[in-house]
């Protein structure tokens, strides 16, 4: 550290430091408090009256609850991409980015396991999970690895943070509600050569631990569905094409957040446009995988047509979601992977843009695979009310996703009001060993 | 007794009387000094009222008995949750549908909706209208719940919420189903309903306690599904819908005795299958129901008369 200069130690300190909103900042969070609380009261409503208020029927018995928790889990697992596969094969323009990434697979994961309380016709009986969980059924399954990677994620975000933390308390008020969190959860932290080196080993176990159980949550997420016997669900494909899907997601939302962090924050030195080139290859690679896996699950069961397949297929391609089913294709995959393709396409801009495209699209993506296959049963739909052939989210059911949307973005904003969303001691190391070659 | 002499003719009004049992039943564990069913009580002299009624003894005479001394009876002795869960020992049962009997009639639908109170929406039993291919015969196929001796439900349910008993029966506690949703994803029969809606229900059957049998009462934010009866097999009497069927297409019976019955007719369930060529549907996926179905051959309807009934039903 002694190479670079304390001028330069101080600026990049300055830089990164949490700032106060401005009017923006505080907008936003008006915003999204206030989104926070209609979920909260679409929420209400529902606890009312039950299930009732949502558009959900006995045919389309899983709706936007579900596809929001596919998403989130999805988009949970850029994490376990950013910060430990590029930690173990040594990409080194990482840096800026793990936070970022960190902090998105936190509120995510947080958020898929609210989604599921949400869903739940009886949430009061949450606890029976526990009291009387069978270990052969897929959601006991679920619910072991989202906890476990809840855990991980957790230690992965609190570790590197620790350097920040003696910084954070020396740069704040003395006796602030901040200096009392940072002291909080990091006044035992010194900076000896021994405290560094148990961070370092920790962070590195977890960074290996972590990849097996991410690829489990989405895995098992999958097979959610792939276990049953639906049309559009029963693939062994699907384990696969969830994972791939999600590292796409959670890509494309790591270059919206560094697109917004670098503006709000005049990061431009930090998360230059080398990075945001570099996502982009990675979000083309990603697209590009995702496709093929789209390509194989649409394509192979297409070809043979089966009866019960058919109708499932036909209200994708023709019927009642082709809208919806090709616009998450082009807008989701095929226009980010033509735009990222040229140089000045992954530009800030265009693949701020782009990132925004591949979100939306993941997100209706995720309905598309979960209640078009519930409105193909194998029997007609029979006796049952006209309406319950289709489904129409009702204005709770939004409300209350839309919250959750909300609310895991306000975790990710006051993160960053209060943590240096650019670790600030990893910073200086690096630069100071740039310095010295 | 009494019960039954006066309401052989129809099973609904049974159903209400066990249930109004079941209720007395109810409140005399929770009522102690007016209690009708404790030894003082029944020791009590009674004052003869004047009102008579007749009654036919167990011996077949009719005779006439002061109202003042009937007293209610508990009618079928209350199986615990773990019991009902366990299911009847020895027994395996089996249902036939003979598709060449049914017209559409939604007899079978209605008796089980009016027995379960099960709302129009949610119907258990359904009735379609099968149409397999451009140019085969199209029929109408009711469907219970398939009560698969691989039930897919139940492998998916993280609770044990859905269970198999060992007479064969898949059932449903819905006092610890959590509402997830995900044995209605299972079933490839789409056999299972939610109750989005809290339940109109009657005060008397509100205040029962909930058995998996009678699947009453249903409880909002619950899956339920047929249930196969398994209270009116404990008083040795057939399903809401087999009684309720006039034409005969549900048979019902104990694969272990090889004996089924539609109220009518009594057969070996092992010889009409063989000699009427017996399926079960959708046999690739390894199910293995415990209903089978007797192909629409040599029909007693035309497909067309069931259209009316169709018409009738939608609006």
């Amino acid at each position: 550290m002694s190479t670079l200069s304390q001028v330069s130690i101080n600026k990049i300190t300055a830089d990164l430091l949490p700032k106060k909103f401005g009017k923006p900042g505080i907008i936003w969070t008006t915003v999204l408090v206030m989104l926070s609380i209609g979920g909260l009261i679409g929420y209400f409503r529902q606890l009312q009256s039950g299930l009732s208020v949502t558009g959900m029927r006995d045919y389309a018995s899983w709706g936007i609850y579900i596809s929001n928790f596919v998403f989130f889990v999805a988009i949970s697992l850029v994490g376990s991409l950013i910060t430990a596969i590029f930690r173990l094969t040594n990409v080194s323009w990482r840096t800026p980015l793990t936070r970022i990434s960190e902090i998105i697979a936190v509120s995510a994961i947080i958020f898929a396991g609210l989604i599921i309380i949400i869903d739940m016709g009886r949430p009061e009986r949450f606890t029976n999970l526990f009291l009387h969980g069978r270990l052969q059924s897929p959601i006991i399954w679920d619910v072991i690895v989202i906890t476990t990677y809840l855990a991980l994620s957790l230690l992965f975000l609190y570790f590197p943070l620790l350097p920040d933390l003696p910084i954070m308390i020396k740069h704040s008020r003395a006796g602030s509600v901040n200096q009392k969190i940072y002291k909080f959860i990091g006044s035992f932290w010194k900076g000896t050569a021994e405290q560094f080196r148990i961070s370092e080993s920790a962070v590195k176990i977890i960074s290996i631990m972590i990849i097996p159980v991410a690829l489990a949550i989405h895995t098992v997420t999958s097979w959610l569905f792939a276990t049953t016997y639906r049309p559009g669900w029963d693939s062994t494909n699907f384990g696969a094409y969830f994972v791939s899907g999600a590292f796409l997601v959670g890509s494309g939302g790591v270059v919206v957040a560094m697109y917004v962090f670098r503006k709000a924050y005049s990061l431009q030195e930090y998360i230059t446009e080398k990075h945001f080139n570099y996502m982009g290859k990675i979000v083309v690679m990603l697209a590009l995988l995702y496709l093929y896996f789209n390509i194989n699950e649409y394509l192979v069961p297409a070809f043979k047509m089966k009866k019960a397949e058919e109708h499932h297929l036909m209200s994708l391609f023709t019927g009642e979601f082709s809208y919806l089913f090709w616009s998450a294709i082009l807008v989701g995959m095929i226009i980010p992977i033509v735009v990222l393709l040229f140089p000045s396409g992954r530009k800030p801009l265009p693949m701020f843009v782009m990132g925004v495209c591949v979100v939306v699209g993941a997100w209706f993506k995720r309905f598309l695979i979960v209640t078009p296959t519930l409105l193909s049963p194998f029997l007609p739909i029979s006796n049952s009310p006209e309406s319950y052939a289709h489904y129409h989210p009702t204005w709770e059911e939004w409300a209350i996703t839309v919250g959750t949307l909300a609310g895991a973005l306000l975790i990710i904003t006051v993160f960053v009001r209060l943590f240096p969303i650019i670790p600030i001691h990893e910073t200086i190391e690096e630069q100071s060993k740039a310095h010295k070659l | 007794m009494n019960g039954n002499a006066e309401s052989s003719g129809s099973k609904e009004i049974q159903r209400r009387d066990f249930l109004k049992g079941v209720l007395l039943a109810g409140i005399s564990t929770s009522c102690s000094t007016k209690d009708p069913f404790t030894e003082a009580a029944k020791r009590e002299l009674v004052q003869a009222s004047g009102e008579t009624v007749q009654l036919l003894s167990t011996t077949g005479e009719i005779i006439e008995v002061d109202k003042a001394f009937l007293k209610p009876i508990e009618e079928i002795p209350s199986t615990t949750n773990l019991e009902e869960r366990m299911g009847i020992k020895g027994k395996k049962f089996v249902m036939v549908i003979d598709l060449s009997h049914c017209r559409n009639l939604k007899k079978c639908q209605s008796a089980c909706n009016h027995a379960h109170f099960v709302s129009d929406a949610q119907n258990w039993i359904k009735v379609h209208a099968m149409h397999e291919g451009e140019h085969t015969a199209s029929y109408w196929q009711p469907t219970t719940c398939m009560h698969c001796e691989e039930p897919p439900c139940v492998k998916v349910c993280p609770v044990d919420a859905t269970f198999k008993r060992q007479d064969g029966i898949v059932g449903i506690d819905a006092e610890r189903c959590i509402g997830c949703r995900f044995c209605m994803a299972a079933c490839p029969y789409s056999s299972r309903v939610f109750n989005w809606d809290k339940p109109v229900l009657p005060p008397e059957v509100l205040a029962l306690n909930y058995s998996s049998e009678t699947s009453c009462p249903p409880k909002i934010g619950t899956v339920s599904k047929c249930d196969f009866c398994p209270d009116m097999a404990r008083k040795g009497e057939l399903p809401h819908c087999v009684s309720a069927c006039p034409n005969g297409v549900f048979y019902f019976g104990d694969m272990n005795e090889d004996v089924i019955t539609n109220g009518s007719d009594t057969v070996r369930f092992s010889e009409l299958i063989r000699d009427r060529s017996g399926y079960r549907l959708m046999e690739d996926l390894g199910t293995k129901p415990s209903v089978y179905y007797l192909p629409p051959v040599d029909r007693l309807f035309k497909f067309e008369e069931g259209l009316k009934n169709q018409e009738a039903s939608r609006s």
